[in-house]
Parts: C-alpha cells; sequence; structure tokens
C-alpha cells in the first residue's frame, strides 16, 4: 500500500471573516424552510448579525499578516481593509433591504442569504492570492449577483436586467478566463508572486502582454469601465434598488482589490505597458461616463453613468502607480461606497403613487414635504461632486494630488474638467428638489426605522472622512503597503 | 504534437464561441457560446499543464468545470423565470430597459 | 513562437466574424414581403410544434441534477486517493458533501422535488 500524505496544514483563521459571513449565509437557508414559514421579518436580522460577527472578526485580525492554503489566501492589511469596506456596504444594505423588501412584497430568506454568498465573493477576491482565487471568488460573487439582480420575479424589467447582466457577465468572466490561462502558460504558475517572479527573470513575452489584455477586459466589465460599461445603465434601473446599490459598491470595491493586487504585485514588471492602457481607459470613462448622465432623466440612470465617471477617477489611482496612488485608491472607494449606498437606500425610501420614484420629476418638492431626506440626499449629492467638507472632496483631492505628483498633468486636467461638468447634473436633481413643485401626486417617503438607522450610519461616514480625513488616509496607506513589498 | 496546435485549436473554440455569442439572438444560443469560450480555456489549461509538468493547471480546469455548469444553471433558471413571465427569450425581444 | 499560430486564428477569426457580420448589411437588398416573414415557408401556418412544449418542471429537475452530478468531478480524484489521503481525506469529503447536503436539504424543503 502506498503511504498516506501527510494531512496539510489547515489555518481557518485566515478564513475567518470570510467563514463567518458564510456561515450566516448557510444559517439564513436553513432557517428560510424551517417554521415559522410565514414570517421572514427575523431573517434580516440573522444576516445583519452575520455582518457584524464579520466585521468583529476583521478587527479581531487587524496588523496580523497571515497567508494560507499553499499561499492561495492572503489575510494582510489589504484584504482587511477591503473587507471593512464591503462588510459596511454589506450591512447598510441589509438595514435597507429590510422594510424595502417588505414594501415592494418579496421578502424572503434566499435575498438574503445571496447577499451574504456574495459578501463572501467580495471579501474572497480581496483576499486572493492565486488567480483560482480570484476566479472562484470573482463568480461566486457574480452568480450571487445575477440572481439577486432578477429578483423581482413578476417585474418584467428586473428579469430582464438579470439576464443583460448574465450574459454579459458570463461573456466578460470567459475573457477574464482566458487572460488567466495565458498568464499561467507564460509564467508556469498561478500564484501571484510566483508569476511576478517568473516574469522578472525572462523578456516581455508577448503571451503575457495579450493574457494582461484580455483580464482587464473582464476586471473593466466588473468594474464598469468604458468600453465595457453598457450594461451598467440597464442593471442598475432594472435591479431593485437594494440591490443596485450592493452591485455599484461592494462588486465594484472587490473588482478593484483584485484588480489593483493582480496588477501591482503579479504584473508589476508590466507596469508600464498597463499603466499606458489604464491612462486611456480612466480619460474615456471618466468622460463618457459624465457626458452621457446628463441627459438622464431616470435617477438610478444618472447613478449609474455618474458611477462610471467614478470608475474613471479611480482608475487614474492606478496609473499614478506607487504607493500614494493606489492608497489614493482605496481611500476614494472608502468615500465613494458611503456616498452611494447612501444615495440608493435614500431612493428605495422613496415612492410616488404606488411605484417607486426613480424618475428625477418625482423629487420635486421633496425639501418641502420631508426636508430630513432631502437633506441627506443632497448631503450625499453634494459629496459625489466634491464639495468640501464632505468626503467627495477630500477623496479626489488626494487622487488628484496623487495623480499630479506622479507627473500626470494632462490626464488630472480632464478630471478637473469632468468633475466641473459633473456637478451640474448632481445640482440638477438637488435644484429639483427644493425649487419645483411637484407635477401631480407628490413623493411619499416610507418610514423605516432600520432605513433610517442606515442613513444616519451614512451621513455620519462622508461627514467624518470629510471633517477629519487624516487617520482614514494613513489606513489606506498602511493598508497598500503588503502589495509594496 | 506541439503546444502550439493545442494553443490554436483552443483559439479557434474561442473564436468560434465569440462568433456566436456576437450574431446569436436567442437567450439559450448566447449562453452555448460562452460556454464554447469556456471550455476553450479548458483546453489551454491542460495543454500548459501537460507541457509545463505542473498540475496546477489540471487542477484549475475541474474548478472551471464546475463553476461553468453553475454558471449554465444559473443562466438556464433566469431564462426560465422570464420566459414565465414573457414567453420569450430571444435577447431582442428584451427591450424595456433602453441601452 | 508558439504562439504566433494562435495571434493568427484571432485576427483571421476577427476579420470574418466581422466580414460575414457587416458584408450582408452592404449588399443584401432588403425586400420583405408578408410571405418571407413568416416563419414556415411552406404549407399551412403551423398551431404548434409537432411534439407539444416539455413541461418547465422538466428543466427544474434538470437543473438540479446537473449541479448535484458535477460534484463527482471532485468526489472521482478523492476516490482515486482514498487510501493515501488517511482520515484527513475522509473528513474533508465529510465536509464537502455535508455542505452540498446543506444546498439538498434546502432543494427539498422548498418543493422542488415535488413533480406536481
Amino acid at each position: 500500500m502506498s503511504p498516506v500524505v501527510p494531512p496539510p496544514a489547515v489555518a481557518l483563521g485566515v478564513l475567518l471573516p470570510v467563514l463567518v459571513v458564510l456561515a450566516a449565509a448557510a444559517v439564513v437557508l436553513v432557517l428560510d424552510v424551517l417554521p415559522p414559514r410565514d414570517s421572514k421579518a427575523h431573517l434580516g436580522g440573522v444576516a445583519l448579525a452575520g455582518i457584524i460577527g464579520a466585521l468583529l472578526a476583521i478587527v479581531m485580525r487587524w496588523g496580523t499578516d497571515a497567508r494560507a492554503f499553499r499561499d492561495m489566501v492572503l489575510l494582510d492589511t489589504y484584504a482587511l481593509y477591503f473587507d471593512l469596506v464591503i462588510c459596511y456596504a454589506a450591512a447598510l444594505i441589509v438595514m435597507f433591504s429590510m422594510d424595502y423588501l417588505g414594501r415592494t412584497g418579496s421578502e424572503s430568506g434566499e435575498y438574503y442569504s445571496l447577499l451574504l454568498f456574495s459578501t463572501a465573493g467580495m471579501m474572497l477576491m480581496a483576499s486572493a492570492g492565486d488567480l483560482i482565487v480570484v476566479f472562484l471568488a470573482l463568480e461566486l460573487m457574480s452568480l450571487s449577483l445575477y440572481v439577486l439582480a432578477g429578483f423581482f420575479k413578476q417585474r418584467l424589467t428586473s428579469g430582464e436586467a438579470s439576464m443583460k447582466y448574465f450574459l454579459l457577465g458570463a461573456f466578460a468572466s470567459s475573457f477574464l478566463l482566458y487572460g488567466i490561462a495565458l498568464i499561467y502558460g507564460a509564467t508556469g504558475s498561478t500564484n501571484l508572486d510566483r508569476i511576478a517572479a517568473a516574469a522578472a527573470t525572462r523578456n516581455a513575452e508577448p503571451m503575457v502582454l495579450i493574457g494582461l489584455a484580455m483580464m482587464l477586459v473582464g476586471f473593466g466589465f466588473k468594474i464598469s469601465s468604458v468600453p465595457f460599461h453598457m450594461w451598467a445603465p440597464d442593471v442598475y434601473e432594472g435591479a431593485p434598488t437594494s440591490v443596485t446599490a450592493f452591485i455599484a459598491t461592494g462588486s465594484k470595491a472587490a473588482a478593484f482589490a483584485a484588480m489593483i493586487r493582480v496588477l501591482v504585485v503579479a504584473l508589476r514588471g508590466a507596469q508600464p505597458d498597463w499603466s499606458a492602457l489604464l491612462w486611456a481607459l480612466a480619460a474615456l470613462t471618466m468622460t463618457v461616463g459624465n457626458v452621457v448622465a446628463l441627459a438622464q432623466s431616470n435617477l438610478k440612470r444618472l447613478l449609474a453613468y455618474s458611477s462610471i465617471a467614478h470608475v474613471g477617477y479611480m482608475l487614474m489611482g492606478l496609473v499614478a502607480g506607487g504607493g500614494p496612488g493606489p492608497g489614493a485608491v482605496l481611500f476614494y472607494l472608502l468615500a465613494y461606497t458611503f456616498t452611494t449606498v447612501g444615495a440608493f437606500g435614500a431612493i428605495a425610501l422613496c415612492a410616488r403613487a404606488g411605484e417607486e420614484a426613480v424618475e428625477v420629476s418625482d423629487y420635486a418638492g421633496l425639501a418641502r414635504r420631508h426636508p430630513v431626506l432631502a437633506a441627506t440626499l443632497a448631503l450625499f449629492f453634494l459629496s459625489l461632486i466634491g464639495i468640501p467638507p464632505l468626503a467627495g472632496f477630500v477623496a479626489k483631492f488626494y487622487l488628484f494630488g496623487a495623480a499630479v505628483r506622479a507627473g500626470y498633468i494632462w490626464l488630472t486636467v480632464i478630471a478637473v474638467l469632468n468633475s466641473a461638468v459633473a456637478a451640474y447634473y448632481y445640482l440638477r436633481v438637488i435644484v429639483y428638489m427644493y425649487m419645483r413643485e411637484p407635477d401631480g401626486e407628490p413623493v411619499a417617503v416610507a418610514p423605516s426605522l432600520a432605513g433610517g438607522l442606515a442613513l444616519t450610519l451614512a451621513v455620519a461616514g462622508i461627514v467624518i472622512l470629510g471633517l477629519m480625513p487624516a487617520p482614514f488616509a494613513d489606513l489606506a496607506q498602511v493598508a497598500v503597503a503588503p502589495l509594496l513589498r | 504534437m506541439p503546444l502550439g496546435a493545442y494553443l490554436t485549436l483552443a483559439a479557434l473554440v474561442f473564436a468560434i464561441g465569440l462568433f456566436g455569442v456576437l450574431t446569436r439572438r436567442n437567450a439559450v444560443g448566447i449562453l452555448l457560446g460562452i460556454e464554447l469560450m469556456l471550455n476553450a480555456v479548458n483546453i489551454n489549461l491542460v495543454a500548459f499543464a501537460r507541457f509545463s509538468g505542473d498540475l496546477g493547471g489540471i487542477l484549475f480546469t475541474l474548478f472551471t468545470i464546475a463553476i461553468t455548469v453553475a454558471e449554465v444553471a444559473v443562466g438556464l433558471a433566469i431564462v426560465i423565470v422570464i420566459f414565465r413571465v414573457r414567453r420569450t427569450v430571444e435577447a431582442d425581444h428584451l427591450d424595456l430597459l433602453r441601452g | 513562437m508558439t504562439y504566433a499560430p494562435m495571434l493568427m486564428v484571432f485576427a483571421f477569426a476577427a476579420l470574418v466574424a466581422g466580414a460575414l457580420l457587416f458584408l450582408p448589411k452592404l449588399a443584401a437588398p432588403r425586400r420583405l414581403t408578408p410571405v418571407k416573414a413568416e416563419p414556415f415557408e411552406c404549407g399551412k401556418d403551423p398551431m404548434e410544434i409537432s411534439e407539444g412544449r416539455f413541461a418547465i418542471k422538466f428543466s427544474t429537475v434538470a437543473i438540479f441534477f446537473i449541479l448535484i452530478d458535477i460534484e463527482l468531478l471532485f468526489v472521482w480524484p478523492w476516490a482515486m486517493l482514498y487510501r493515501r489521503l488517511g482520515w484527513f481525506g475522509f473528513a474533508e469529503m465529510l465536509v464537502f458533501l455535508g455542505i452540498l447536503m446543506l444546498g439538498f436539504f434546502y432543494i427539498w424543503r422548498k418543493g422542488g422535488l415535488e413533480w406536481e
């Protein structure tokens, strides 16, 4: 008989935050089919408890730099930082969902478990030290989100959004996978560190470059950068608003996490090549996003194009490179997540004539009837424009500063011009809320305890980030440090 | 057979799948094209693993096959849900969202 | 240059696909007559597909089948090495199948296996 293979070391501690979320997802699934089967209100609480548990695990593991499963999973400060951003977004979205689902009559267990599964996929993407894990985590996240986008089964637009998201997403991941295969073929490994080591000993291989380009197609789709952005407005519009918030923040943060790690760690040898490619992508993305947003009358589509424009700004930080560039991107992602989750959450609370209020004109006169909600929404839009002293301003300041210091003056000029254009369409919404009278039935706001709490948390986030950004900026710099070794 | 032959085969299968995705108007047809593209990657991975003697590629293939099947299951489920409501799976008919 | 043929295939495929997509639009005359717009070109209008439609429950069951079936992919290499993996391998497989059974339990309790 052949000898017994010695059991490998199993360090589950490195997966702890992800495992907590997965366990909560499994508990929600099982509770869903156990009595009481008619009431699903408690499942949201279970999901929220799971995410808070994961947040505690993240805080507990902070400062330790661990790797396990033959370097496939890394739990360094970089991964923990993204886990924090993702769990924060997930927690707020669960809170917004509790009443939103009840109002739209689709309260169910699988919603929360899918949300948790995709959260786990996102967290795993940030921890991936191997291209296999990048792909598996990306699919775990995406497959859950495809289903969530079509969660309003009786609503045609929801099913259509789900189908479009699925077909284009699967298409993009086949490109990503092809790129991974080529890089594996050129370097003989799927491990990020070993890819970097193998690439350093050889001359620039054309195969690595083709692989890089194909991977950028896949990642470009997930972060919705132009020209791979066509799905975003349709999916954002058709999907349930709470799911839209998660697609716009969590999945974008996770895709950035994996993309930055792959580019900065594994493909650092090809930096001049991807930097040039991303320069063009960044300029194109922010310009197209902002210009098309000018013409939107649907608020969810407007925010979709605005989120595309913000991706353009963030790509700028990657172009700038070094330590400050990615650090500024991480800080920007934090500010963007706070703001965007809050904005979509506020939209989810509004309804008009029994429908969700999604047209900009629906919001006419909101300030007079619901001054607090209007002020909150205005605050989010001002942060998205980048008005001091809100989070969006500081984030843009760091990002543009990093780009200028790296010598990308022209790109910064394009970005500043774009920010000026963007102010127009955000201010238009504020003008509607404060200076127009409603045409017909005014917009109604559903009272919601959890939703109100989540809005308060989001507002607190953007104000604190705006007033004292230094500790968080330091945090972002500490987080990128493991990549630069 | 040299490595180039396998890579060319994979590239051909990938290109055929890509052509299918771009020209098909039926959601299930598009799904089939995507499947071809993903399986082309599997050919690549196995060929690379065979020629470099590294098992990582074969391991990766196992995972991609499983993921591909999960993707098909989700895709067909979405198609069924849409068909129940709309009675069509033609991608051209899905035009409620401007885009 | 092992990869040159691969690149050539991509270039060729892009060329052919592009040509096939755009040449007809340029060259072909478009005269749509009512006869041409019919789904079948000869005989009477079809009432329905001859075998009738498959009930949607067939596809639901097929999806469940393929999802559980594909897990054999992971069981098979494990079974080949079962004796060499020892107790650790046994415990790992129990965990794997346990998670799989959780999904099965969910399908069952949700009524996914009911035929009627």
